[in-house]
C-alpha cells in the first residue's frame, strides 16, 4: 500500500493512513512525505509505515506498537510519550525525541538535538530503549526515569564533546551508555560515571546488533571504542527536600 | 521530641463520659491516642480532622486552640514563628495541603447579583423551565445552512463539546493525590449528575475506564499513566499547564505512596518518587503548546482539549495564545485553588484570584474576537452556589470544584493531606484509611451538593428573570461591587452598588 503524500495536508494524510491500517494493511509507504506532522500519532496495532522524506514534529506521539522506518532525517518530537513500537530514522533527527517514553525502541543513525530522552520511564516488561548514532545536544535524558539511553558518537569530529551540558541533571531511574568520554562538569550533580560490567556490555551489545542491522552502521567498529555507563545515585533525589 | 513546636491544638476527654471503647484510638490516623486504664491524649499531634470527634459514640472528646499564650506581636504571628522553628529543626521546604490560607481580600464576597422588581417579572424555576444545561468547547464562528432533500442541514460538521447538565464540573486531582474510592466516588457523582470530573495526572485506574464519557484525562509533565488508550478513554483531554496552588511548580508523589494500584495506574515501579517536571520540556512557546493540542486532536479523532494554567500576572494574555494555539477550553486555576501538597511559601505567595483573573481573560478574548473558539472554566475558590453564578455573570462557561467536593466527602479541611494520613480515607493511600470512605457514600454526598447548587443556581436565574444560565453567562451588568476600589471594578467590569 503505497500513498503519495506529496502536498497532502497532515490531517488528511494522517487520516488516510489511519483508514488503511483500519482496512487491514499491514506495510503502508509513504513517498514525498515533506514536513507532514503528527504521523502515526495515537496509532495501535503491528502495522508498518515506511516514510520516505522528511517527517514533521511529533512523529509516532503516543504511538503503540507499530513500527516506523524513516528513509530520511526527522524533525522535533519523535516518540513523544510513545508506549510500544519501534522507528528507524536513517538520518539526523530533532529536538525533544523520546520525550516520557515508556515503551519501545527509537533507533537514530545520525544525530539528535536538544533535550533527548527526558523522563523516560521503564515499567515492569516495558523498557524503552532510545540509540543515536551520531552526538547529541543539551539535557540528554535530564530527569529520566527508566529505560536505555545510547549515545555513539560515530562521525564526531576530534575534540568535540559527544553530548552538551546538563547530561542526566535529575536523573533517578534507567541507564545512559556513552561510547566515548563525558567530561562530568556537563553531568548533573545527580549521576555517577562507571565502566559497564559484563552483564551490562552483554545487554547493550544486543541492542546494538540491531541497532546496526537496522541502521547499516558497522557493529564491529562501534565496538571498538569503550563504552562508559551514566547512572542515577539515587532513585529519589529529592526525597529529603520537605519538612513536614 | 522537638520542643520548641507548641501544640496547636489541646485534646480533652471527659473521663466521666468515656467508657473506655477505644473508638478514637482506632479512628485517629495521627496518633494522638493512647490507653493506659484510661484514654491519654497528646496534643502535640492532634491536627483537629475531627475524626474522633464524629466517632465518639459518648460525645466525650472536645478540641480546642491552644490555651498556651505567646507574647503577641503582630509581624510575627504564632503561625510564622513556627515556620521558623520547623525549618530550624529540618532543613526543608514547609509542605501545606489545600489552598491558600491566608487573609487576602476575597473579591468574591464582595461581589452582589441583582433581582428583578416590579418592572420585569423574576421566574419562579420550582413551577417553570430552567435551562442549566451547558456546552463546553470551540464553537463555530458561523453556522450555514444547505438544502438537503428539501430539508435544512448544518453545512460543516460541529466541534465535538462535552455536554453538563450543570455547569459546575469536579476538579482533576490526581489517583495518588486522592485515594481510588475517592475517585470512585467523584466518577459515580459526575454520571450521575450529569456532569464530568478530572484524573488529574495519575492515570485513569482500569475499574473507571466505564466512567469514560463523564470523565476528562488529563496529560500533564510527567505523562504518568499517558497512553492511546487512556487519551481515548475520556470526553475531552486537559493539559495540565498549571495548577493555582502552586503556579510554575511541578509535583514530587513520594515514593511512600506509590503502592501496588498507584504503581499499575502511573505505570511506574512500585516505590519511586513520581516526579512531574514543572514545565512539559515539549512546551516552550505557545508553538509548541499548538503542536501538543494536535498531536492529542490527531491522536483521538479530535476530542476537545483543554488547557488548564494558574493565574498569573499576564493571565489574559497567556489565555488568548492558549486559544490561538488551538484548546478548546481555557482552565484557569486562581491562587485560592487547593492541593494535596505544595510548598507552602509557594501556595500563598504566587498566582492571582480567579474573579481577576477571569474577568481580564474573557475580557481579552471577546476584543480579539476569539472568545467563541474555547469555553472558560473558571476554579481555585468556588465555595458556593453563589460563587458560582458570580464567576459566570463575569465570564465563566463552568465552574470547577476540588476543595468543595472534597468536603462533601468528609474532609474537614485540616489541611494535612501531604502527610498521607487522611482520616477521612480521601487523601492517602493507606488501605486501612481508604477504606473508610465508601464511593457510594461519597457519591451520594457528592450528587446532594450539586443538586443543592444546581436549585440554588437556579433561584438566582429566577430572580435574575432569565430562564437560561447561557442569559447570565459575561453579563456583568448583573453584577455590583460593595467596598471594592475603582480599578478593581474596572478590572471586573462590574459598576459599584448604588449604579
Amino acid at each position: 500500500m503505497t500513498i503519495n503524500a506529496k502536498d497532502v495536508y497532515y490531517r488528511d494524510l494522517n487520516e488516510r493512513v489511519r483508514e488503511e491500517i483500519k482496512k487491514g494493511a499491514a506495510d503502508v509507504v509513504l513517498d514525498n512525505v515533506n514536513g507532514q506532522r503528527y504521523i502515526a500519532d495515537g496509532l495501535r496495532g503491528k502495522a508498518t509505515i515506511t516514510i520516505n522524506g522528511v517527517p514533521g514534529n511529533d512523529l509516532a506521539a503516543f504511538m503503540d506498537g507499530p513500527t516506523l522506518i524513516v528513509n530520511g532525517n526527522a524533525q522535533d518530537g519523535v516518540a513523544n510519550t510513545m508506549n510500544d513500537g519501534k522507528i528507524i530514522i536513517n538520518g539526523n533527527a530533532g529536538d525533544v525525541l523520546g520525550y516520557g517514553m515508556r515503551g519501545g525502541k527509537l533507533y537514530i543513525k545520525g544525530d539528535v538535538g536538544y533535550r533527548v530522552g527526558i523522563h523516560m520511564k521503564g515499567f515492569k516488561s516495558q523498557v524503552p530503549v532510545i540509540i543515536a548514532g551520531g552526538t547529541a545536544g543539551d539535557f540528554f535524558g535530564e530527569y529520566m526515569a527508566g529505560g536505555i539511553l545510547v549515545l555513539l558518537g560515530i562521525g564526531k569530529k576530534k575534540n568535540e564533546p559527544i553530548a552538551g551540558g546538563y547530561l542526566g541533571t535529575g536523573m533517578h531511574g534507567g541507564v545512559m551508555y556513552v561510547r566515548g568520554e563525558v567530561d562530568p562538569r556537563d553531568c548533573g550533580a545527580e549521576v555517577g560515571i562507571l565502566e559497564p560490567n559484563e552483564e551490562e556490555m552483554a545487554e547493550l551489545s544486543a541492542y546494538l546488533k540491531e541497532y546496526c542491522k537496522d541502521t547499516g552502521h558497522d557493529y564491529g567498529r562501534i565496538m571498538k571504542e569503550k563504552f562508559i555507563k551514566i547512572y542515577p545515585k539515587s532513585s529519589r533525589p529529592y526525597g529529603r527536600l520537605y519538612a513536614y | 521530641m522537638n520542643r520548641t513546636m507548641p501544640p496547636e491544638f489541646r485534646v480533652k476527654i471527659d473521663q466521666e463520659k468515656c467508657r473506655k471503647c477505644k473508638r478514637c484510638l482506632m479512628s485517629c490516623s495521627f496518633g494522638v491516642y493512647s490507653f493506659a486504664d484510661r484514654v491519654i491524649p497528646d496534643s502535640n499531634k492532634c491536627v483537629a480532622c475531627n475524626r474522633c470527634v464524629v466517632m465518639c459514640p459518648e460525645d466525650a472528646i472536645t478540641i480546642h486552640e491552644s490555651p498556651n499564650v505567646y507574647k503577641d506581636h503582630p509581624n510575627w504571628p504564632l503561625s510564622i514563628r513556627k515556620n521558623v522553628w520547623k525549618q530550624a529543626e529540618t532543613g526543608g521546604v514547609l509542605l501545606t495541603g489545600m489552598g491558600n490560607d491566608r487573609p487576602y481580600p476575597i473579591i468574591f464576597d464582595h461581589l452582589v447579583v441583582d433581582a428583578c422588581q416590579v418592572t420585569n417579572p423574576s421566574i419562579d424555576p420550582l413551577r417553570e423551565p430552567m435551562e442549566l444545561r451547558t456546552f463546553l468547547g470551540r464553537k463555530p464562528d458561523k453556522l450555514e445552512m444547505e438544502m438537503v432533500g428539501g430539508k435544512p442541514r448544518l453545512k460543516e460538521k460541529l466541534p465535538q463539546n462535552i455536554k453538563l447538565e450543570i455547569p459546575v464540573i469536579f476538579a482533576p486531582m490526581s489517583f495518588g493525590a486522592i485515594s481510588l474510592n475517592a475517585h470512585k466516588s467523584l466518577a459515580m457523582a459526575a454520571k450521575e449528575s450529569g456532569t464530568v470530573y478530572g484524573t488529574g495526572e495519575g492515570g485513569l485506574h482500569e475499574e473507571l475506564y466505564d466512567y469514560g464519557p463523564w470523565t476528562i484525562v488529563q496529560c500533564a509533565s510527567g505523562r504518568f499513566g499517558v497512553h492511546s488508550e487512556y487519551l481515548n478513554a475520556g470526553v475531552a483531554v486537559e493539559i495540565k499547564i498549571g495548577q493555582g496552588a502552586k503556579p510554575g511548580i511541578g509535583g514530587h508523589l513520594p515514593g511512600e505512596k506509590i503502592g501496588a494500584e498507584i504503581s499499575r495506574t502511573r505505570m511506574i515501579p512500585v516505590g519511586t518518587d513520581a516526579l512531574s517536571p514543572a514545565p512539559h520540556h515539549d512546551i516552550y512557546s505557545i508553538e509548541d503548546l499548538r503542536q501538543l493540542i494536535y498531536a492529542i486532536k490527531e491522536a483521538t479523532g479530535y476530542k476537545p482539549v483543554s488547557v488548564k494554567i494558574a493565574c498569573v500576572h499576564n493571565v489574559a494574555a497567556i489565555a488568548t495564545g492558549i486559544v490561538r494555539a488551538g484548546a478548546d477550553i481555557v482552565y484557569l486555576d486562581g491562587f485560592k485553588g487547593g492541593t494535596g501538597a505544595a510548598p507552602t511559601q509557594i501556595r500563598d505567595h504566587v498566582g492571582i484570584p480567579i474573579e481577576l483573573a477571569l474577568a481580564a481573560v474573557d475580557d481579552r478574548l471577546r476584543q480579539e474576537g476569539i472568545r467563541n473558539q474555547a469555553s472558560i472554566v473558571a476554579a481555585g475558590g468556588i465555595r458556593s452556589s453563589a460563587d458560582a453564578v458570580k464567576a459566570i455573570a463575569l465570564g465563566a462557561d463552568a465552574c470547577a470544584i476540588g476543595t468543595a467536593a472534597l468536603l462533601a466527602m468528609g474532609c474537614s479541611l485540616c489541611q494535612k493531606c501531604y502527610t498521607g494520613n487522611c482520616a477521612w480515607g480521601i487523601c492517602t493511600q493507606k488501605p486501612e484509611l481508604t477504606r473508610r470512605l465508601d464511593p457510594e457514600w461519597g457519591a451520594m454526598r457528592l450528587n446532594n451538593l450539586l443538586r443543592a447548587w444546581g436549585h440554588e443556581i437556579k433561584e438566582f436565574l429566577g430572580a435574575l428573570g432569565v430562564n437560561s444560565v447561557e442569559s447570565l453567562r459575561g453579563s456583568r451588568e448583573r453584577l455590583r461591587g460593595v467596598g471594592l476600589d475603582a480599578q478593581t471594578l474596572d478590572i471586573l467590569g462590574v459598576k459599584p452598588a448604588g449604579r
